[in-house]
């Protein structure tokens, strides 16, 4: 098993907050990785580091051997880590396959000159990008979206459009942000079923969740962050029964220690 | 609805429309219409090019320019200069007009570059001036106040272009020439790199798209067919001097982009149509015109700030809230 996303000792400051504090994580190849924690503990906020959103204040990122500490988001995307928002940011006003289009924007290249002139180039890379992006919504099972726009559509189908859009850059490592937030009992199952589909395929995965029940049956290897620092990590069991991680989540048991 | 209509008409008689628009646009000169009504033609025929390339920046890629006059600016004097003192053929110049006003659109682009909205508006405009400035002030190159005059004509082996109904011609190819790259541009990769930074460059930059570069070449490319359209205007009136490419020059400009509909290709057509028509229907009032053209665009915003041609389903529509609404039912039909 490879490395594939390896971060070390990564810290954040906002003014005198501590955000991100010392996180040293490892995804190997094929995981489905999740990091949970309570609201606030940093978790958004090192996704936005590893796809260089922000900056690091202190500590490396890898992705598979090679430093992308501090690279511009762009250079990230194209060095095979793809991340989806919190808040979906589809291309509203594209359709579906438009947006997915989008995604195979970094796999072309073709130039000014050669969509002008309509040179062989400019051939591949149509063809190339319109066969990928049809492939994807199928794979992603979003074929009769196609051509309706994305930002009519509903919020669960959407979220699937954003994971769309990010597999057809091919990504190495997929990062997800909450990617249940918002949907029903159903949509939820079916996004489980399709990203452990995902992760057979061979897709590594990197995901943030607040609904204990995806992550604890999606995830084989969960970190748990609670103020910026990492509290435990390991398999769904050893987490779950971590008492650090219950603290975190209930607290104490504040009325035994009243009596006491 | 009668949107949908309209392109659904669009889409089955496109052959038929086009051949008929194509025939109009080239027996139109030969009608017998006076000198004047010809120059008024020639001038829409210009700006649905000036238009039509400023609609690239701020139509397509979202960055709003309002410096689209000193584009047009520089492609002019360099035609000027270099044909009036080495002689230098004008179908050389055309190019070589468009290629300098390019570079020069780097120049400003650069600096903008991690700006947005109103702040690269500014450095845009703030460009536009200092090149008309240069323009007047560098008298040993430029004439100063008193411009260049005498700028030569093109000729097509000995046929000279020298009346207004054979400069419709050159300005007609230049447009069409323009509609129909800019139409390749915009299907394909580039532009929808171009696009995906207007709708949201957040989401453009986290799928790998080089955000910076793509704004460089969409603004040079802007600024290129500006160059063009200075390069045909300076031998059409045979004399320039700065004051012709003035600020007003650029919002009129913008002005016609804005009430044809930003972000369409036929949208700048039109508000060169419309505008230039006004422009000669309101003739009779003066300089009243200006304060109809001022109560136009508030009106436009008010009603319609996409522009006549533009989709009500767009980022420049302000449709945003629309499309959330449209949303929100849809989602609750379903749980239903």
């Amino acid at each position: 098993m490879s490395d594939i996303l390896r971060a070390e000792g990564v810290c954040r400051d906002f003014g005198g907050l501590r955000a991100v504090s010392d996180v040293t994580m490892t995804v190997h190849s094929g995981d489905i990785f999740g990091i949970i924690g309570p609201n606030g503990a940093g978790k958004t906020t090192f996704f936005n580091l590893c796809s260089g959103i922000y900056k690091l204040t202190e500590g490396r990122v890898f992705l598979c051997d090679k430093e992308i500490t501090n690279l511009r988001p762009e250079v990230i995307s194209r060095l095979g880590l793809s991340r989806t928002f919190q808040s979906t940011q589809l291309f509203q006003f594209m359709s579906v396959l438009e947006n997915v289009k989008i995604g195979c924007h970094a796999a072309t290249k073709s130039r000014l000159v050669d969509v002008i002139l309509h040179t062989k180039t400019y051939r591949e890379d149509e063809e190339y990008t319109t066969q990928k992006a049809l492939e994807t919504l199928q794979r992603v099972g979003l074929s009769q979206y196609a051509d309706t726009m994305a930002g009519n559509l509903p919020y669960g189908i959407q979220r699937r459009v954003e994971i769309a859009r990010s597999l057809a850059t091919d990504p190495k490592i997929l990062l997800l942000d909450e990617p249940a937030a918002g949907m029903n009992r159903l949509e939820t199952d079916a996004l489980q079923d399709f990203l452990k589909q995902l992760n057979a395929d061979g897709q590594t995965i990197l995901l943030i969740e607040h609904d204990m029940k995806f992550v604890m049956n999606s995830c084989n290897q969960i970190m748990v962050l609670n103020f910026g620092r990492k509290i435990c990590e390991g398999s769904p069991q050893k987490v779950s029964s971590d008492s650090e991680v219950q603290t975190a989540y209930f607290g104490k048991g504040g009325i035994n220690h009243a009596q006491n | 609805m009668t949107m949908q209509k309209v392109k659904q008409m669009w889409a089955r008689y496109r052959v038929f429309l086009l051949i008929a628009a194509a025939v109009i646009l080239i027996v139109l000169p030969l009608l017998g219409f006076k000198n004047s009504t010809i120059r008024i033609f020639c001038r829409i025929l210009m700006y649905t090019t000036l238009a039509g390339s400023l609609n690239i920046t701020n139509g397509y890629s979202g960055q709003m320019s309002l410096g689209h006059a000193g584009f047009f600016c520089v492609g002019a004097y360099t035609m000027a200069i270099l044909a009036t003192r080495f002689g230098i053929s004008f179908w050389l110049l055309m190019p070589l007009a468009g290629i300098a006003a390019a570079l020069i659109g780097l120049v400003v682009a650069v600096p903008t570059l991690r700006m947005k909205g109103l702040y690269l508006s500014i450095i845009t405009l703030g460009a536009s001036e200092v090149i008309r400035i240069i323009a007047l002030n560098w008298q040993s190159l430029t004439g100063g106040s008193f411009g260049i005059k005498d700028i030569p004509r093109p000729a097509i082996l000995s046929f000279e272009v020298d009346s207004p109904s054979k400069f419709y011609y050159v300005f007609l190819a230049v447009a069409v020439l323009f509609l129909f790259v800019s139409r390749r541009v915009l299907n394909s990769r580039v532009g929808r790199g171009w696009i995906s930074i207007r709708e949201n460059e957040l989401a453009a930059k986290s799928l790998g798209i080089q955000t910076s570069s793509a704004k460089l070449t969409n603004f040079m490319y802007g600024a290129f067919w500006a160059g063009i359209c200075g390069a045909v205007y300076a031998p059409y009136v045979q004399y320039i001097d700065s004051a012709v490419f003035s600020l007003d020059e650029g919002f009129n400009i913008l002005s016609m982009v804005i009430i044809g509909g930003q972000g369409t290709l036929v949208g700048p057509v039109v508000g060169a149509v419309v505008v230039n028509g006004l422009t000669e229907v309101l003739r009779p009032i003066g300089e009243w015109r200006f304060v109809m053209y001022g109560a136009l665009i508030i009106v436009m915003m008010w009603l319609r700030p996409q522009g006549l041609m533009g989709a009500s389903d767009n980022v420049l529509a302000g449709g945003k809230i629309k499309a959330v609404k449209k949303t929100r039912r849809l989602s609750a039909g379903v749980q239903k």
